[in-house]
């Protein structure tokens, strides 16, 4: 696996790198490179100049503030899943990212690269979308932010521009009586999600007063799906089941280890039981 | 002196291998080394009608761009051949580069020689070849139907041999008064070995002396030597050094001799320069030789009791697009002779077609038929004890070859020397706590939701393939020995030289522990060299579960050799008759009188001083043998496997694994259960996850580790292990053999569990690799 010639530039700052992007036509950002390398040894990306980001610490940090936590796109994915703070306001986040590859690929690997990638199996974008998170991009005409669930627009197709770099994400804290959960289908060969539900709810004097899921993997992009007949339930099992079984994919994806069809069913029985294991959190 | 046989002595290899030292092929350098790529053919079947080098020649640093007219030009054999023959077995030629027709995706049509393998990469990228596509085959059934492409025109309705073994009409006698039968259609899936090191080889040739070295992973340097000069290169096999630095990982896929090492051998004697080449990991799947693919039709036949009358097998083999080193043996010799497995079988009948697909070679995979024999034997055996209603237990221990009927001669041509089956069975039901499963399965099955089940594999394995004048009597082209070159040096401390070629066993451990026992020294005074036609005598190589039963024994000769003439120095030095002394715990002693005694060390500096010495001896303290074992070994076993299925999803869980195996004595027992953890880590991927898929145009869907699932750690659990010891009678260490049990037993442990686990469900079979998407259709049909 060899990649074609590349030239290789570091960025010492995002004002340098957006410079750098601009000046070299078809050139590459590299954060973690657990996504790009792969791509350039298969010879399936040949850009003839990659400009590495991996040092910009202004893109790193996990934080807090007004009910919001806010995550740099430089973040690796060992990081957010071993944050106290995601624990404590977003654990759900943390609980995807810990899913991602092995240790090598979490330590390695950042949030902004895995969405700005946008692989169908990963197992953030669901989250994301789920939370309503929104995504932070910086130009040299200005900073942008668009909501997850646009974001990811088709087959490792997303809205950032050419000029542009995802600075961060931001996504609402989970109040009191919210809880949320994502669960893994596992590929045996990628590790990638076969299937990865996203589900969290919240639960006031023993009824649901709000619920969402998104499903991950049967789609090129994830897949929400309304789960709003839970409003005012007592997120009973067959409440549950019922809503999750909700799941639609037009044109699911598959692969020699899954059907399109395959997938769905995973996809229903998988956001069943995420919607409980968030209702068993959220109480 | 502690005993060092039979203890667990750490791996002498590994410091180096975890640190990081170890030298494998693609870790070497040498002056005016050059790099190679391969241009390989993106169709499964295609006519070359051009190939046009010059855009790649013109790349600055690009030495030369070779094709088939260049092998021609060569004026060499320039073919890959086959080494074993069957009755009518069709040979068409494989060229080391494609002339005119590509048979499979991977065939080499041109290579490319550059200053670095970067430029070697684009440059093959610039080979432009003019192909005109033609309809491929890649399936074995769709191979043998009326009207499917021609893979060689040789070889009418793509078969390369129809073969058979065991007696037809007793297996019809016995089937037609059979008081129950069973009967199965199954797949054996295609697997690809996936060492961790891919193939690489290092060729330098020297035109001023007219030698060759070439480095490469390999498991049998010699083997290779001998196809490399004769049949590839025709160059003079003294001329030709083949050396085996570290080799990480084979499972048969480096016995074969293959195209790509010889291609670079020829790049470099064309250059007069060292050539360098390492597969990637793509061209790893696509060009490794594959394991099993088989597709069988079999049925059991029993009596009242569930006593077996009969076994009826057919099955269709992958070849692959060209015959490999062993291929024709794989699905033979080492199929249809496993198929009595531990049972008392009166009839049995086997009938195999080899047939060429477009695909990668089949050939020799970790187990290398025992694996597919298993899988068919115990895969009805289970279905046996259904339709008996005796349950798999019974219906095994009924049917067991009994402990007193050794040596037991089978129906299909292997005379079992040794074995004792009950007890392997009995130690791995008490180690599961058969009775408890059985009930919580019980209680599953009443409450719904994840089912238990419970599956069994009492597998039958023949190692160290023997003896020579029978394998080769069945059409091997080589001998199956193994030789040994003993050396203790002056000082006591003593070289071994060995034809096994370890890649990853830890020959050198366990071989040192066979010599530090037998001559009662430390084992750290014994160095073990293999893997090196220029250091080592000819040898056989590591592969089949052969070392320790047989190159293990041709060291403990060479051993008794030594200490024989040790004796006759002794008795001269001691003033003493040789019949009268004993040698025991590193010394020389005359029987009776304690103090008249000599150590190893004394007698071996006279051996090489030889001034007061025996008159008729000469000089040296150093024996060569070549040892050609009796039979074949027979390591059995039961494992046992638990499994949970989640019927919802079709997913499953491994519960338990517990495997009983009887491999006779034990030289080190962390190496044993290392090689057992291994072979099963491959077996339970076969089951479960592993699958070379090929579409019907014949492109390999399942060419990368993204789409190819090699079984990962967290996939596994841990594995409980025990052993009952038969030894074996025929060779001097009572060693049987372990590298291969894990893998030939799992399959069948892991499926049968399954199965048993959705018996509710009115399920029989699901072909391996039971994917959730497959078990979760099977649940809902
Ligand atoms: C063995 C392995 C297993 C994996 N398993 C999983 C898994 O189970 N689940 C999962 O979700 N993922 C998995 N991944 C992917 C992993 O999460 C990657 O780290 C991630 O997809 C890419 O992140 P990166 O930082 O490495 O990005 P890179 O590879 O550096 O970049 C990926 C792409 O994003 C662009 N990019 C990167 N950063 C920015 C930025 N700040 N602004 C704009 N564009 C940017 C790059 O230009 C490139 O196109 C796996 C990867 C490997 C190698």
């Amino acid at each position: 696996m060899y990649p074609a010639q590349f030239d290789y530039r570091r960025a010492g700052s995002v004002d340098e790198a957006l410079s750098l992007l601009q000046e070299n036509e078809d050139a590459k950002l590299m954060a973690g490179g657990h996504s790009l390398i792969p791509m350039m040894k298969l010879r399936l990306a040949q850009p003839p100049v990659v400009i590495d980001i991996g040092r910009l610490n202004e893109l790193k940090g996990i934080s807090e503030a007004g009910g919001s936590v806010r995550v740099g796109s430089l973040t690796t994915h060992a990081d957010i899943a071993a944050s106290d703070v995601l624990a404590a306001h977003c654990p759900v986040l943390a609980e995807a990212a810990g899913h991602i590859g092995d240790a090598q690929v979490r330590n390695r690997g950042t949030i902004g690269g895995n969405i700005a990638h946008a692989d169908p199996g990963s197992d953030i974008p669901p989250v994301l979308v789920l939370l309503g998170a929104s995504v932070h991009l910086q130009s040299p005409s200005g900073t942008r932010s668009v909501a997850a669930g646009d974001f990811f627009q088709d087959l490792l197709m997303t809205d950032v521009g050419e000029d542009e770099i995802l600075t961060h994400v931001e996504a609402p804290a989970l109040g009191a009586g919210t809880g949320a959960a994502y669960l893994k289908f596992e590929h045996p060969a990628s590790g990638y999600a076969v299937v990865g539900a996203a589900a969290a709810v919240t639960v006031q004097g023993g009824r649901c007063t709000g619920a969402g899921l998104v499903v991950g993997g049967v789609s090129a992009t994830p897949t929400a799906v309304d789960v709003s007949s839970l409003v005012g339930t007592d997120l009973s099992d067959d409440a549950i089941a019922a809503a999750a079984s909700g799941l639609d994919a037009e044109d699911p994806i598959g692969d020699i280890f899954a059907s399109g069809d395959y997938r769905v069913h995973v996809g229903k029985v998988y956001g069943k039981r995420a919607l409980a294991a968030a209702r068993d959190r959220a109480s | 002196m502690a005993r060092v046989l039979g203890t667990s002595i750490k791996r002498r290899e590994d410091p180096a291998l975890i640190t990081g030292r170890g030298k494998y092929t693609d870790d070497l350098k040498a002056e005016r080394m050059a790099h190679a790529a391969i241009v390989r053919s993106p169709y499964a079947h295609a006519r070359i009608r051009d190939i046009d080098t010059s855009a790649a020649e013109a790349l600055p640093g690009v030495l030369a761009v070779l094709t088939a007219r260049d092998v021609a030009a060569a004026g060499i054999p320039g073919v890959v051949p086959v080494g074993w023959l069957l009755p009518d077995l069709k040979t068409p030629a494989h060229p080391m580069i494609a002339a005119d027709t590509v048979r499979h995706v991977g065939d080499a049509v041109a290579v490319v020689v550059a200053e670095d393998r970067y430029l070697a990469r684009d440059a093959a990228d610039r080979v432009a070849v003019d192909y005109e596509p033609l309809d491929a085959v890649a399936d074995v059934v769709a191979a043998l139907e009326d009207g499917a492409p021609a893979v060689h025109e040789e070889a009418p309705g793509n078969v390369a041999f129809d073969w058979e073994i065991g007696e037809r009409e007793p297996v019809d006698a016995a089937f037609a008064s059979a008081a129950h039968t069973v009967e199965l259609d199954l797949r054996n899936n295609r697997l690809i070995p996936h060492a961790i090191e891919p193939r690489a080889v290092l060729a330098s040739f020297d035109s001023s002396t007219g030698e060759m070295t070439i480095h490469m992973t390999s498991q049998n340097p010699h083997v290779h030597r001998l196809l490399m000069t004769l049949a590839s290169l025709g160059m003079p096999e003294h001329k030709v050094r083949i050396v085996a630095p570290e080799v990480g990982g084979g499972f048969g896929s480096k016995i074969h001799h293959y195209a790509d090492e010889a291609i670079v051998g020829l790049c470099s004697m064309k250059l007069d320069r060292p050539v360098k080449w390492t597969a990637t990991r793509t061209e790893t799947n696509l060009t490794d030789a594959h394991g099993r693919d088989h597709s069988t039709h079999c049925a059991l036949a029993l009596d009242a009791d569930g006593r077996i009358t009969g076994l009826r097998v057919d099955t269709a083999a992958a070849m692959g697009a060209y015959l490999s080193t062993f291929a024709p043996a794989v699905p033979t010799y080492l199929y249809g002779t496993l198929l009595s497995g531990q049972y008392d079988i009166p009839a049995i009948h086997c009938h195999v077609t080899g047939v060429f697909t477009h695909t990668a070679p089949v050939d020799a995979y970790r187990g290398a038929g025992r694996p597919e024999a298993t899988y068919v034997v115990e895969r009805l055996l289970h279905l046996a004890g259904e339709a008996t209603g005796l349950g798999p237990v019974e219906v095994r221990r009924r049917n067991f070859v009994s402990p007193d009927a050794f040596p037991y001669q089978t129906q299909v041509a292997l005379a079992y020397d040794s074995g004792n089956y009950g007890p392997a069975m009995d130690r791995a039901l008490e180690m599961v706590g058969y009775d408890d499963l059985r009930s919580q399965q019980a209680a599953r099955r009443d409450n719904g939701g994840k089912q238990i089940g419970i599956g069994f594999s009492s597998y039958i394995e023949a190692c160290g393939l023997a003896p020579s004048a029978v394998v080769g009597s069945l059409g091997a082209q080589a001998g199956q020995w193994e030789s040994a070159d003993v050396r203790v040096h002056p000082t006591a401390s003593v070289t071994v030289y060995t034809g096994s070629s370890s890649h990853g066993q830890g020959h050198e451990t366990t071989f040192s522990q066979i010599v530090a026992d037998r001559l009662g020294i430390d084992p750290e005074a014994v160095e073990v060299i293999h893997g090196d036609t220029d250091l080592v005598q000819f040898g056989m190589g590591t592969y089949g579960s052969r070392s320790a039963a047989v190159g293990g024994s041709a060291i403990v000769k060479s051993v008794e050799k030594i200490i024989e003439k040790g004796k006759k120095i002794a008795a001269h030095l001691l003033e003493a008759s040789a019949e009268d002394l004993e040698y025991e715990d590193g010394s020389f002693r005359v029987a009776g009188s304690p103090d008249r005694a000599l150590a190893l060390g004394d007698v071996a500096l006279q051996a090489y001083l030889a001034h007061n010495y025996p008159d008729d001896l000469e000089p040296g303290l150093s024996a060569t043998s070549f040892y050609d074992p009796a039979n074949f070994t027979y390591p059995f076993g039961t494992h046992v496997c638990v499994v949970e299925v989640d019927t919802e999803t079709g997913s499953i869980d491994l519960l338990r694994y517990a495997a009983v195996d009887d491999v006779g004595n034990v030289i080190n027992p962390m190496i044993v259960d290392g090689q057992l953890h291994g072979g099963l880590a491959q077996g339970i991927g076969q089951a479960l996850w592993e699958n070379a898929v090929y579409d019907d145009s014949g492109q390999l869907v399942s060419g990368s580790l993204m789409d190819y699932a090699v079984p990962k750690i967290h996939n596994l659990i841990p594995f409980e292990l025990d052993r009952t010891t038969t030894p074996c009678p025929h060779n001097p260490l009572g060693v049987k053999g372990v590298g291969e049990a894990g893998a030939i037993a799992s399959p069948a442990a892991v499926v049968n569990a399954v199965v048993d686990a959705l018996a509710p469900f009115g399920i029989s079979h699901i072909d391996m690799p039971l994917t959730p998407e497959k078990v979760w259709r099977a649940v809902n049909s």
